[in-house]
């Protein structure tokens, strides 16, 4: 078994538990004035991001940076991808530098998981194609967690373009396997019916409206227009038949809160209000993310 | 110069023969099947034990010569077709250049000649450049050598450049042989679509790309009445399909991979590259029915498509490495464990589904025993426990799935016009 952190797939409840556990204690360390632990000094973290990512390559290097150890992010534009080099000989080259771990963010579905196979260092998926984040998930579930007792019994509304996300399966299947009931919507054209047979409780609809009934969770997707090849889906409708708007969460249970994983679009994917509405937990996904990937951090290396 | 085989259970379908004879091949023609057979100077194969055929015939494969001999050459290929006990192997012409002359067929044809040790036949492309949409010189590529004609690895898009290609090649007699894909609803894909592929966040290939230009071509071959083959057949509509066209009296046939009777795209190892090929393993529904169809004689043939890649192509992202893998030494294995051992297929259909099958379509007057036919047979086993090494194949390329993998039963011997051109270490 490899080391890192390939998928949620492939990790058990307890291995999550364990994650969101230590994330939990990590969490009043983000407001205290003095942020930093040694936990992982003169340890080398790589970040190699080989798409365009700000939220999360920074909140990998912030998660570092407050374990105490050294990180270093590559992006593929100014490295030597832009001269060719295969994938497989620049991870060859960074892996000869000896770096602890390696977080990557890949276009190509599988592409950590390749190469995994052929490396020693533990990679840390950040991001691979239209598969799995991983880390999105157990930054997820925590915000969840911040406010409910426990995730079993929940029901979680993923809306959008399930299809080409990646925070979609690492969400359903992590939720799924605390039993949580999930809906998954979109436009059928970016719901392919073999999603209900990604894990237990998994139900479709192309229906918002049936999809955030009784919701205790939305979570709203980016449609993410550079992983489409084609018009799967009119763009000038989205928003009319897809987008989360106020009115609907009446549908909603009363204390539903929405989540994005960000970049978020206005006005294509939610309404502007539904943006900065007071159960939107949009800013506290951001800020668990650097608690949740200190505790893989730390799991990792540690 | 002569040689005898001795003492196998010959198996010929095209005479009805399976009894324990000995073959003997006089001069590079087939000199007689019968017990007891000897000659003064002939060289002796002992072959007790095992099955003697007639030669394999791949009706299938790549070898990359010209343009692409870091990964094949015709040289290099004919050694790993005689390791697989194939006698014949009929190249496709997506070389580079393709094989869309007379020049280019003559150059596969001559260099064969010279460093192949098994018969070497060109198929020539349909359209220029495999391009789609001009025709070829089919009429002198058949003179030069061309048992067919075919786009492989593109399909001809245009319905009416394919109506012309199909009338053409009936008035030249020759087959015309589809790589059945339509390209608008396979772009971008990289695996079947289906759960796996959904799973695995994978661009999807769907059946239906495969159906519907089955479904057109089977059309047209009724309007023109032109000999058509699919080629590596994988979804359950176009095995229906094509079984249906054969029970309306059309001359149509259809060849399976072994890859596609032996795996689906559940038994993927995510993102292995070795395991990425077109038509992609379809789901299990799909395997089921080529395999049925198999045993119903729908499809006639099995034919490898081996397709070698050098290994930094496939050494890469899932979705950047090229289709293909190479197939021609484990065919024979995957037949018997697949279609043998299980009960599916008796050893005299099998054979037939690597020679009389493959012949009746490219008629190179090969594929059985008969006295005065070329020399050539293939000598297998059935119970002999072997395990495949990919880095020990004559071939350039290692993209095989199935290194590593114990076979029960496997080629012994090839004898290509009389001569023995490889034989199993201790055989």
């Amino acid at each position: 078994m490899h080391a890192g952190l390939l998928g949620i797939e492939e990790l058990n409840r307890a291995g999550i538990e364990a994650i969101l556990a230590r994330a939990k204690d990590f969490q009043p360390m983000q407001s205290q004035t003095v942020k930093k632990l040694d936990t992982l000094r003169g340890k080398m973290i790589v970040n190699l991001f080989y798409e365009a990512s700000t939220r999360t390559r920074t909140s990998f290097e912030i998660a570092a940076k407050r374990l105490g150890a050294d990180a270093v992010s590559i992006t593929a534009s100014g490295s030597s991808v832009s001269k060719g080099e295969s994938l497989v000989d620049t991870l060859n080259t960074l892996a000869a530098m000896r770096p602890d771990a390696i977080v990557m963010r890949h276009a190509a579905s599988g592409a950590p998981h390749f190469l995994a196979r052929h490396l020693p260092t533990p990679i840390i998926n950040a991001g691979d194609g239209t598969h799995e984040h991983p880390t999105q998930a157990l930054l997820d579930a925590r915000t969840i967690l911040d406010r409910a007792s426990h995730l079993e019994g929940l029901r979680v509304a993923i809306i959008g373009d399930i299809a080409h996300s990646r925070v979609a399966r690492s969400n359903v299947f992590l939720l799924s396997k605390f039993g949580v009931d999930i809906v998954l919507c979109g436009p059928a054209s970016l719901l392919p019916k073999e999603l209900a047979q990604l894990a237990p409780g998994v139900r479709l609809t192309t229906d918002i409206r049936e999809a955030i009934k009784d919701a205790d969770v939305i979570m709203m997707l980016r449609v993410q227009l550079e992983r489409q090849h084609e018009a799967s889906f009119p763009a000038s409708e989205y928003f009319r038949f897809y987008g989360l708007r106020l009115e609907h969460l009446d549908l909603a249970r009363p204390d539903a809160i929405v989540m994005h994983p960000g970049p978020i679009n206005r006005g294509r994917e939610l309404s502007s209000e539904v943006a900065d509405f007071q159960r939107s937990v949009i800013l506290n996904q951001v800020e668990n993310g650097i608690a949740v990937r200190m505790a893989v951090l730390e799991k990792v290396i540690g | 110069m002569s040689i005898v085989i001795k003492n196998g259970r010959v198996i010929d379908p095209a005479s009805q023969t399976d009894r324990v004879a000995d073959v003997l091949i006089v001069d590079g023609l087939i000199a007689g099947v019968a017990p007891n057979l000897s000659s003064s100077h002939a060289e002796v194969f002992d072959a007790t034990g095992m099955i003697v055929a007639p030669g394999f015939i791949d009706m299938h494969v790549h070898l990359r010569e010209p343009g692409f001999e870091h990964a094949e050459n015709i040289e290099s290929g004919s050694r790993a077709a005689a390791a697989g006990g194939f006698t014949s192997v009929c190249c496709m012409p997506n070389t580079k250049p393709v094989n869309d002359s007379v020049t280019v067929t003559s150059y596969i044809v001559e260099r064969a000649r010279r460093n192949a040790v098994v018969n070497v036949f060109p198929i020539g492309a349909i359209t220029k450049g495999s391009a789609g949409e001009e025709l070829s010189a089919i009429g002198g590529m058949k003179e030069a050598g061309a048992v067919a004609i075919s786009d492989d690895g593109l399909p001809v898009m245009n319905a009416r450049v394919m109506r012309r290609a199909m009338e053409f090649a009936k008035s030249y007699g020759l087959p015309i042989i589809q790589h059945c894909e339509d390209l608008n609803l396979s772009a971008g894909g990289d695996m079947h679509e289906g759960a796996a592929s959904v799973r695995w966040g994978l661009r999807g290939i769907p059946a239906a790309a495969e159906d519907v230009m089955v479904a057109r071509d089977l059309v047209l071959a009724q309007l023109t009445g032109a000999r058509y083959h699919v080629a590596h057949i994988s979804t359950r509509n176009a095995a229906a399909m094509v079984a249906f066209a054969r029970r309306q009296g059309l001359p149509v046939s259809s060849e399976v991979t072994p890859h596609h009777f032996a795996l689906a795209d559940t038994d993927m190892v995510a993102y292995d590259s070795n395991y990425k090929m077109k038509p992609p393993l379809r789901a299990c529904g799909d395997r089921e029915a080529v395999t049925e169809a198999l045993v119903a004689g729908a499809i006639t043939a099995i034919a490898t498509d081996h397709a070698p890649h050098a290994g930094s192509e496939k050494m890469q992202e899932f979705e950047r490495c090229p289709f293909g893998i190479i197939g021609l030494e484990t065919a024979i294995g995957l037949a018997l464990e697949h279609l043998v051992h299980t009960g599916k297929l008796t050893l005299a259909r099998m054979v037939e589904l690597f020679t009389t099958g493959p012949d009746s379509v490219m008629r190179l007057g090969r594929g059985t025993l008969a006295t005065g036919t070329p020399g050539d047979v293939t000598v297998f086993n059935t119970d002999l426990v072997w395990t495949y090494d990919v880095n020990q194949s004559p071939s350039r390329s290692r993209n095989s799935p199935f290194d590593g993998h114990t076979f029960r039963g496997g080629p012994m011997a090839t004898v290509v016009g009389g001569k023995l051109v490889w034989r199993r270490d201790g055989a």
